[in-house]
């Protein structure tokens, strides 16, 4: 387990050493990535044997040490993002240009990739603040690179927002740690039950609730990231979306189903009233933008309301539909943030009405783009009909009719957005107001699809089409994850020994 | 100390909240740096503080004798304190750099990203 974690690390410390010599960077970042990623699915295959795995750091015992658990759900987690930092470090050869390379982009991915992988592994409340601000501290530089205008005033509000979040994430920490007396998660769960006073459990949950909400960008706390995400560059963007919201979303997921299990009416609502709110709020400011990334920014915060949604009702169906729905989602919103910046490369910007014609000129992209934007939309065969056929079942069999309601509108109006890039995008005739010599300064600027930049969209589309066929064993594989999860006994007995 | 300190984290949360809201740079970054703190105590003062009772065990004893003074929280704080100097240097950098291109001092300039037609 712990090759997931040296790897990368081992990887950005290498690409250190070549700071002026960008060639080597890319080898050490491309074979540390393909070696993490073969260590995720090594680590998956013994984890399907062995249920949970974990690992004492320092040998010492739980809950003494620092423990690092690998189940189900952290692996699954991990395997993804050693899958995703390949697709888009692959695309980054091709569209990253040579400034941001020369100031670290590769080093810095990869110590993104390891604080990711970390934070998913932690089994110990304060190690997973550490991960987080290791995360936070490479995000920001990430996103800082480059020092565009633009760039700079979405990274002060996104680091301004990230900070007050690791701020209540420690008073959380503080407060848990008062009413328990240690920090291993499992211990946690196990002498929270001997906790008098609930109210004071339900303080400390809404602690991590404001910390987690604002890194998966949940109703009131999301300003941060469609003020921020469409600066960078598309291949920074992609691996944001694809994986920091997500450690957020998986921080729910562990504290809520492993923590905070008590009976709480007033989290309950919560988290009801915040999954309706940031799935509609959300796909409502993607409707009004006219940008393609910022479209799809905007998106992703009502794709973290339909896995806050599963959360909330919380059934065996709903946390499948979430496990499930996180895989559809990774795959699919990154794969539409690198055709976002393959259209750029052709035509030299992401406005939606100085875009046109792409599918006459470029069908297999127009292809590429379709299968992902339907599959967001949820249109059946593709993944995201089976995550969100999933959800609203759940809801259904639950009587969450209002969750139920927010989800289908939710899902009609990323429809509506999806076809509006489509339409503008792809379908609408160029348009004609190009005079000729904006033309010709475009042609030098376009950059043109090269294979490294087609090769990972192309990658993508077919292991999420593959998500929709083989939804089956992935189902098989969820309904087991979620059955781990409800049941935290089995998380408790392997991480502090069968003698407990 | 247990009654005095609650008030002085409140009084700091205030006045880092206060700041934050502020429209200026350093305010932001100084009220970011006091909500630091504010919760740096919080984490030392809520984990209950025992003055005066280092946590080693006596000699010849097999365990500790009550009461003790519990040095996880100690060990948090101080790494929390030493990744939030590093955040802040980060910050106070990232400000400069951004005073100097974006070329205001107001955050409410600072909104060209979010507009819907640009």
């Amino acid at each position: 387990m712990l090759l997931v974690l040296l790897i990368p690390l081992l990887g950005g410390i290498f690409s250190l050493f070549f700071w002026m010599d960008v060639k080597r960077q890319k080898v050490v970042f491309l074979i540390s990535t393909i070696a993490m990623t073969l260590a995720a699915i090594n680590l998956m295959r013994s984890v399907l044997e062995n249920e949970v795995i974990t690992l004492q750091s320092g040998g010492w015992d739980a809950p003494f040490g620092i423990s690092l658990v690998a189940d189900y759900l952290s692996t699954f987690m991990v395997l993804l993002t050693g899958i995703m930092g390949l697709a888009v470090g692959i695309y980054s050869l091709g569209d990253m240009d040579r400034a941001r390379m020369r100031f670290g982009f590769f080093p810095l991915m990869s110590f993104l990739l390891f604080s990711v992988s970390g934070a998913f592994l932690s089994g110990d409340i304060f190690n997973l603040y550490v991960w987080f601000e290791i995360m936070l501290i490479s995000s920001f530089v990430l996103m800082a690179l480059g020092n565009t205008k633009a760039q700079l005033e979405g990274a002060i509000k996104y680091v301004t927002l990230n900070i007050m979040a690791s701020i209540f994430f420690l008073a959380g920490i503080g407060v848990l740690y008062g009413l328990t007396g240690t920090l291993n998660m499992a211990d946690i769960a196990l002498r929270i039950n001997s906790v008098p006073d609930e109210g004071l459990i339900t303080l400390a949950a809404v602690f991590f609730f404001i910390a987690f909400g604002v890194k998966s960008a949940v109703f009131p706390l999301f300003s941060w990231l469609p003020a921020s995400y469409h600066t960078p560059p598309v291949a920074i963007t992609a691996i944001f979306a694809a994986l920091l919201t997500k450690v957020g979303v998986y921080a729910f997921i562990r504290f809520f189903t492993l923590i905070f299990t008590h009976e709480s009416l007033f989290l309950d609502n919560l988290l009801i009233f915040t999954a309706a709110t940031t799935m509609f709020i959300g796909v409502l400011g993607a409707a009004a933008q006219m940008e393609f990334r910022k479209i799809l920014s905007v998106h992703i915060i009502s794709q973290i309301g339909y896995l806050i949604m599963g959360l909330a009702i919380g059934t065996k169906l709903a946390i499948t539909g979430v496990v499930y729905f996180i895989i559809h989602i990774v795959f699919v919103k990154t794969n539409l943030f690198l055709i976002s910046g393959i259209v750029n490369r052709l035509k030299g910007s992401y406005e939606l009405k100085k875009l046109g014609g792409v599918y006459h000129t470029y069908p297999f992209l127009a292809l590429l783009f379709v299968i992902s934007a339907f599959s967001l939309a949820g249109f059946p065969p593709l993944s995201g009909f089976w995550a969100k056929f999933a959800l609203v079942k759940a809801g259904l069999v639950s009587d969450a009719y209002f969750l139920v309601l927010v989800a289908l509108a939710t899902g009609f109006l990323t429809l509506y957005s999806m076809s509006k890039i489509w339409n503008e995008v792809f379908w609408k005739k160029k348009p004609e107001d190009e005079t000729n010599l904006e033309v010709e300064t475009l042609k030098k600027e376009r950059a043109g699809i090269n294979r490294q930049v087609l090769l990972p969209v192309v990658a993508i589309t077919v292991m999420s089409v593959g998500v929709a066929i083989w939804a089956e064993p992935i189902f098989y594989f969820a309904e087991m994850t979620a059955e781990q999860l409800l049941n935290p006994e089995i998380y408790i007995v392997n991480v502090l020994g069968v003698a407990q | 100390m247990e009654d005095v300190l609650p008030f002085l984290i409140g009084g700091l949360y205030a006045g880092g909240v206060y700041l934050v809201l502020h429209k200026s740079f350093v305010k932001l970054i100084i009220g970011l740096i006091i909500l630091g703190y504010a919760s740096n105590l919080m984490l030392f003062t809520i984990s209950r503080i025992t003055r005066g009772a280092p946590p080693l065990v006596p000699e010849g004893a097999e365990a500790l004798v009550e009461p003790y003074a519990d040095p996880l929280p100690q060990a948090l704080v101080l790494t929390a304190i030493v990744i939030g100097f590093g955040i802040q240097a980060f910050a106070i950098v990232l400000i400069k750099v951004g005073y100097r291109i974006v070329a205001t001092d107001n955050l409410d300039d600072l909104n060209t990203t979010d507009r819907l037609d640009d």
